[in-house]
């Protein structure tokens, strides 16, 4: 039953073949036997979980109208606020933080009768590309459990690939659906900014954040999108525009496709495998009749240092929350040199901050810190502020002439756990073909299109314009139709 | 970077950094500083700065009063709760 995509079961659901507690109780088993290995989550709901199901059962058998989840089991990245449910953000500093309220798109999953299974493992504040970052265990990839599972959001990532839930959210600032999406071989999107809301997702980058589903395949992230997407009062920056029945349209057939072909998403620093699978997805797409045509992004090597001098900026003023007052870790004793230099009160907030906070939250606030300080805000902020409008003027050019614009989502399959982790900027570095989107608004998508020899999972990124998703998963499920990556799944 | 500039950062950061994390952290900032500093290279005359995705405008609501987060519900997670407020050191003696 596990093995199954969210549509598949979802038709089984509505037939009455499976009940909802049947399946929520197949993947809390699967978490059991297999979660040990993996280490996707960090909270299971079990009674939670199964009560919703229950109830939502007996409404399936009065006849009620259900929602369009109907009973699916969801897993949660822990950054997203669940009333009453731990809502760590992978940090020592919310280790014991409930949430007093639910995050706007969890208050949809559960109005569309979603069964939330539990909260699953991320870097840090979503600071990594990993999930190694995490303060309380390493997400292993369900393909290679010597590898990681991408990051931030590779516990999510991790449990759909696993088969500890058919549908899974996470968060996206640079990559962190897509490129963990990639390393586990499943389909992940992020959306359009503005499209969902932000409301109760705790906020790394402002500017960059969005929440984003991930699936077996594109109609899966076609249902989870459409429940999860809208304006919402309660995030000025969500945009009041209809949305689409994402799912309805996906195999309608498209009149005519231009995918946009970057030469400079194929230079140096590509894998050669990942090369070959991305180039035999781009052959599939000509042999399905779509147009491809090299486009230019000629701001896109700058993207990186663009974004790791953004994201830090905001990052490093969103994260002065936590300092020990309302919420989260507050230090038991503070440093005596530091009160008579600074006073009793920033003392305490220097020690909470330094003990609550792991080594990549401290870097990133620092250089944030340092971007933004009198002084270099003009050289650093401003000048990355010029060069994402750059990056974004690229984009709109590139849209002009195509549909879509593929390449690699990563330009290497899951590296080892440890690699990376003493060389920050090599890390960073894995984003490079991510983050233009976030700084441009776009929406993205990437979908398995092969493996290496090794038998690790290649994903193919696709991007379009803004509010452009119904293009994207329909021109994604396009090559989906005609491959069968999408139904492979990691042998646990 | 300098150890002083790091120190003189965590510290508008409110950061206290250990010996050893502040010799990392030079090390480490000095080489993501040096990598970032490419962006000098790029022709940014006349360029608007982006600071957001989507033309941002204040959005307003009607200023009607509605029921807040109860008391309790909002110090349930404070570190230090003194009644109905939040317990910080004292900031004057």
């Amino acid at each position: 039953m596990i093995q199954h995509s969210a549509s598949e079961l979802l038709a089984a659901l509505h037939a009455g073949e499976i009940t909802s507690e049947a399946l929520t109780s197949a993947y809390l088993r699967a978490i059991r036997e297999r979660d040990p290995r993996v280490k996707a989550f960090l909270h299971v709901d079990e009674a939670g979980a199964l009560e919703r199901a229950r109830a939502v059962d007996a409404r399936r058998r009065r006849g009620e109208p259900l929602g369009v989840l109907a009973g699916l089991p969801v897993a949660v990245k822990d950054v997203l606020c669940t009333k009453g449910l731990p809502t760590t953000c992978g940090s020592k500093m919310l280790a014991n933080f409930r949430p007093p309220y639910d995050a706007t798109v969890i208050a949809k999953l559960r109005a569309a009768d979603g069964v939330l299974i539990g909260k699953t493992n991320m870097d840090e504040f979503a600071m990594g590309s990993s999930t190694e970052n995490s303060a309380f265990q390493v997400t292993r990839n369900p393909w290679d459990l010597e590898r990681v599972p991408g990051g931030s959001s590779g516990g999510s990532a991790a449990a759909v690939a696993a088969g500890l839930a058919p549908l899974a959210l996470g968060s996206d600032t640079g990559g962190s659906v897509r490129q963990p999406a990639s390393f586990c071989g499943i389909a992940g999107l992020k959306p359009s900014y503005g499209r969902v809301s932000r409301y109760g997702l705790v906020a790394y980058a402002s500017s960059l954040d969005q929440v984003g589903p991930f699936a077996h395949d594109v109609a899966g992230l076609a249902l989870l999108l459409e429940v999860i997407a809208g304006h919402d009062p309660l995030d000025s920056t969500s945009v009041d525009k209809p949305v689409p029945a994402y799912g309805r349209s996906l195999d309608e057939p498209l009149t005519s496709l231009t995918v946009g072909v970057p030469r400079e998403y194929f230079g140096g620093g590509l894998d050669p495998e990942v090369e070959q699978a991305v180039r035999g997805a781009l052959k599939e797409y000509e042999a399905l009749g779509a147009t491809l045509k090299e486009v230019s992004l000629p701001t896109s090597p700058h993207a990186v240092a663009a974004y790791y001098l953004v994201a830090t900026a905001e990052a490093s003023s969103n994260l002065a929350r936590y300092d020990g007052v309302q919420y989260g870790h507050r230090a038991k004793d503070v440093d005596a040199a530091a009160v008579e230099e600074h006073g009793r009160l920033a003392a305490m907030y220097g020690r909470t901050r330094g003990e609550g906070f792991g080594d990549e939250v401290k870097r990133r606030i620092m250089l944030g810190t340092y971007a933004l300080s009198s002084g270099y805000k003009d050289a650093y902020y401003l000048k990355a502020l010029k060069v994402r409008r750059l990056i974004k003027d690229d984009f709109d050019r590139a849209f002009a002439a195509c549909d879509v614009v593929a390449g690699p989502t990563a330009p290497t399959p899951a590296f080892n756990a440890g690699e990376k982790t003493d060389d920050p900027l090599a890390m960073y570095l894995g984003d490079i073909y991510t983050i233009s989107a976030n700084l441009a608004g776009l929406c993205a998508v990437s979908v398995p299109c092969g493996f290496t020899k090794g038998g690790l999972p290649v994903g193919l990124q696709l991007q379009a314009a803004p509010f452009e998703e119904e293009k994207l998963l329909r021109s994604a499920r396009r090559y989906e139709r005609a491959t069968d990556w999408h139904t492979r799944r990691a042998l646990l | 970077m300098t150890p002083d500039q790091v120190r003189w950062v965590a510290h508008l950061a409110r950061l206290e950094l250990s010996a050893a994390e502040l010799a990392a952290m030079t090390r480490q900032l000095t080489s993501i500083v040096d990598y970032v500093a490419q962006l000098q290279a790029v022709n940014t005359d006349g360029v608007e700065p982006m600071a957001h995705a989507l033309p941002v405008h204040n959005v307003f609501r009607d200023d009607e009063p509605r029921p807040s987060l109860p008391v309790a519900e909002a110090l349930a997670n404070a570190p230090d709760r003194q009644g109905d407020f939040y317990g910080v050191p004292a900031v004057l003696e």
